[in-house]
């Protein structure tokens, strides 16, 4: 051994090097599950980041495949679709994977087996290349395509830069590189074309933000998929004579979390996204294969996103496999497609097991950020075990890919010192899990993060609304004080103008007026004279009121 | 919780302290030889209060006694005692230690994970300077070994039972006298210290090596980083060497500290508690850079014969700071020299 392999071996990189269990669920052909056979679809309308979509249609209804069942509104939104043609039964509260295991409000739609196709959808847009970059985004945003990858961030608003800045790459994210899924593997196996289709679109979309018109395309790929990374070079091979860009499929080192959108873009071109900041900041665009292909059926075939591939896998599932799946359906019925659990009492998790969501019932529906769903034996090894007091070991400073010091967060997130949190870059953590697998006390490190940003940005909200009522007191009080000093400085005018007109009659209450701003006596006289004159008017009033009633 | 996970034996507490005792085995082995019953009786001695004591602790806090009492942490804590005090240590200095080393230094600051102070350097710095003729008194191992020393020496030093023979076989380490060579003027020649005199230089000398050895397979099982031993290491070796270049008759070799002494015991074992180290990679360097520093210092000029404990103690000292002012860069970030 080398004095450099020993030097390597003594100074770890960050990053882990897991067990990816991608076998389990490559070995058998994917299968594409109809919307229309299935019996039940719960629709979510908040499937992506952001704000969520207003309904368009009433429970009852008939609804088509493609049909648009919410408002396409301007900001953070994409719309919902049909999967196929049905009758909704509901609109009800339906358990959605959420961390937090409550319900969210779902579409649900009973299929009717004819998978009518709306003929108001999408019209399929072939000669894409015509087409201006707003139309282009419109139809992407048309379609409710959102990052596959797991942000679902809406992919439209990912592609709309401003018009200042320039972009030189675009980055296509095929790494996957948690444990178990194997969606975009098998994708890119499969749908190859497709994926170069979605991303010719997306640099057709971006060709005006290219300074010198130099725009290429790098498609990073983790080195442990050989058969995804052949098929993505075929495909490179059958579209070379005909690209106007470059593109390059670059196979990168198996490392997790080599698949995060920081670490892709280090790892493919050596720079960093500037904290706080977004990859077109140094001219980087990134997007997912899933959601490139997507793209691409929006636009050429005017398919709205209504399916995705997802992973079926774990040691608990009798078929683990990859399937095309109809967004809505409960992962129940995903799983029973996959030959069903091995035993009643696994457990489901959807993701990987590294950033993956443990679910709270099989009820939960597919959504278009599902990649994968996990079905583990009960075994008690994966049990969490007990957590044991921080020994500051360092490992998970260590293995953290953004060179945080995690440890150190955990102290002041656990001691809510949330200001000391954010000084050591809280918000830099991409909560990869890396710290948490290595620490060897147990402490579930991400979760404290996760809680200490919830906190942070609450807090940041409320000091928001207060700032904002404070803002709206102080202009009111200083309203109030002109409104005050305007009429003060009227009346003295008016005053003024009175005494210029009339200076020589009631010189004695002119006399008396300049008294009061003076002296107290004078003050005590006025408003003795004042008393005087209100009581001669009661009294006179009193006289007269009888006299009245009398005559009535 | 919202996650699980893939590898299901991951390290936890527990097996990184048992992966510090194996590494502790081959130095204790030795001391074994050269000490005999002396050593085995520090242990026993120094491992069963270190527990009891923890236990107490433990219940008086009202902590859960069972996943604390298993992770072997107040065992390493007490193993490290058992090894620096001097053997046929007398019981009740090494409980004198123990407890402040459990007590004082580790419980009262809120238990494991949460002392600033390295529990066991703290433990022998207090019975260091409450006793300092006990603690400075080690014996000869031509005298006390395994083949010379009955079990009648063991009784009557440890607990007094009968009379004891100690001042016939104890000395000086050669540490304490080329200090005292210093101190008083003379040349390191004539008070005849070679690096391989049996038994005093040559057994401290195979001592270190075998820390030494124990400490490499540490580095290599990953359990601690090369940073700590090697700042250590290096700045001791800089600091003697520069010193021995200047005056070779008054000060020693570079090679006579490293392989005197605690030296590979504290930079392999003692400054590389993580607990109480520097956490962060700057950090970690200057921290056991102070402390190979110190060390010198103390030894050449101090009024101790060895200096690991407090120079450890010292640095302790420094590791908020030192953390905070080292953390690295972030991603996405630019460098900043101070934050």
């Amino acid at each position: 051994m080398s004095f450099l392999q020993l030097f390597r071996h003594l100074s770890p990189r960050p990053g882990l090097a897991l067990d990816g269990h991608k076998q389990v669920s490559t070995t058998r052909a994917v299968t594409t599950l109809a919307a229309s056979r299935c019996n039940i679809l719960y629709l979510p309308l908040q499937q992506h980041a952001g704000s969520k979509a207003r309904l368009r249609i009433k429970a009852g209804e008939r609804v088509l495949r493609g049909q648009c069942l919410t408002w396409i509104e301007p900001g953070v939104s994409v719309p919902v679709h049909a999967p196929t043609s049905g009758y909704v039964s509901a609109i009800e509260a339906h358990p959605v994977a959420h961390p937090s295991g409550l319900s969210d409000t779902c579409i649900v739609l009973e299929p009717d087996g004819l998978d009518e196709a709306d003929p108001q959808g999408l019209v399929p847009l072939p000669d894409y290349t015509r087409l201006d970059e707003t139309t282009l985004r419109c139809r992407i945003c048309e379609a409710g395509i959102v990052g596959l990858g797991g942000a679902v961030f809406p992919a439209a608003i990912k592609l709309n830069v401003k018009p200042d800045i320039p972009i030189r790459q675009l980055i296509i994210n095929g790494a996957e590189c948690e444990p178990w899924i194997t969606c975009d593997d098998m994708l890119m196996r499969t749908r190859a074309d497709e994926i170069l289709a979605g991303a010719r679109i997306m640099l057709q979309v971006l060709a005006n933000h290219a300074p010198d018109g130099k725009l290429t395309a790098l498609i990073g790929i983790e080195d442990n998929k050989p058969e995804a990374i052949a098929a993505m070079q075929a495909a490179l091979a059958r579209l070379a004579h005909s690209a106007p860009h470059t593109f390059r499929v670059v196979p990168i080192p198996t490392r997790y979390p080599a698949g995060g959108e920081k670490q892709l873009i280090q790892q493919l071109t050596g720079q960093e996204v500037p904290s706080g900041g977004r990859p077109a900041d140094i001219g980087m665009i990134c997007h997912n294969v899933a959601t490139a292909r997507a793209i691409y059926r929006a636009v050429v075939l005017g398919e709205p996103l209504m399916s995705r591939y997802v992973t079926v896998t774990g040691d608990g599932v009798r078929e683990p496999a990859n399937f095309e799946v109809p967004v809505g359906m409960p992962v129940e019925e995903l799983v029973r497609h996959a030959g069903g659990m091995l035993e009643p009492d696994c457990t489901l998790t959807m993701g990987g097991s590294m950033m993956g969501m443990a679910l709270h019932s099989p009820q939960v529906p597919v959504v278009k950020a599902t990649n994968c769903i996990q079905v583990q034996r009960p075994v008690p090894e994966r049990q969490p075990t007990p957590p044991m007091p921080c020994i500051r070991c360092g490992r998970c400073a260590e293995a953290c890919p953004m060179s945080l010091l995690p440890q150190q967060l955990y102290w002041h997130a656990r001691a809510r010192e949330l200001e000391q949190a954010e000084t050591c870059h809280l918000f830099d953590c991409i909560e990869c899990g890396c710290c948490t697998h290595v620490c060897p006390s147990h402490i579930p490190l991400v979760s404290y993060y996760r809680f200490a940003k919830a906190d942070i940005r609450s807090k940041r909200a409320a000091r928001t609304l207060a700032d904002q009522a404070r803002t709206r007191h102080a202009f009111r009080e200083e309203r109030l004080e002109r409104a005050k000093r305007e009429r003060a400085e009227k009346l003295a005018r008016h005053k003024a103008a009175v005494r210029q007109q009339s200076p020589d009659t009631d010189t004695a209450s002119t006399a008396t007026e300049a008294g009061t701003a003076s002296t107290p006596d004078a003050r005590q006289a006025a408003i003795n004279a004042a008393l005087e004159r209100a009581k001669a008017k009661k009294a006179a009033l009193a006289k007269a009121e009888p006299e009245s009633g009398e005559n009535a | 919780m919202s996650r699980t996970h893939t590898t299901l034996t991951r390290p936890d507490v527990a097996l990184i302290m048992r992966q510090v005792l194996y590494a502790l085995l081959p130095g204790t082995a030795l001391l074994f030889y050269l000490y005999g019953f002396g050593l085995l009786s520090n242990l026993i001695l120094a491992c069963l209060s270190a527990w009891g004591l923890e236990a107490l602790m433990l219940h008086l806090r009202r902590r859960p006694l069972r996943p604390f009492l298993q992770d072997y942490s107040v065992i390493v804590t007490g193993w490290l005692l058992a090894v620096s005090l001097p053997a046929y240590a007398p019981w009740w200095l090494i409980l004198i230690a123990m407890s402040f080393a459990v007590v004082i230094g580790k419980h009262l600051y809120g238990g494991l994970g949460q002392n600033p102070f390295n529990p066991a350097m703290l433990g022998y710095a207090a019975v260091l300077v409450s006793f300092p003729l006990e603690m400075t008194r080690w014996p000869d191992p031509a005298q006390s070994g395994l083949m010379t020393a009955d079990f009648s020496t063991l009784l009557a030093s440890v607990f007094g039972i009968g009379t004891a023979h100690w001042d016939s076989f104890s000395g000086a380490t050669p540490l304490d006298q080329a200090r005292m060579a210093l101190h008083g003027g003379k040349s390191l020649m004539d008070t005849g210290i070679s690096l391989f005199s049996w038994p005093q230089t040559l057994s401290w000398n195979l001592l270190n090596l075998a820390w030494l050895g124990g400490g490499l397979w540490l580095l290599w099982q990953r359990i601690i980083s090369w940073h700590i031993p090697a700042a250590l290491l290096g700045s001791l070796t800089l600091v003697a060497g520069l010193f021995w270049l200047l005056d070779p008759n008054h000060y020693a070799t570079p090679w006579f500290h490293l392989l005197q002494g605690a030296t590979m015991l504290g930079a392999f074992f003692i400054a590389t508690d993580p607990v109480s180290a520097s956490t962060t990679p700057v950090g970690k360097i200057l921290y056991a850079g102070g402390i190979g520093c110190f060390v010198y210092i103390i030894r050449t000029w101090g009024g101790y014969p060895d200096a690991m404990a407090s120079a450890v103690l010292i640095m302790n000292m420094a590791v908020p700071l030192l953390d905070y002012y080292t953390q690295p860069r972030v991603y996405g970030h630019r460098r900043r020299w101070l934050p």
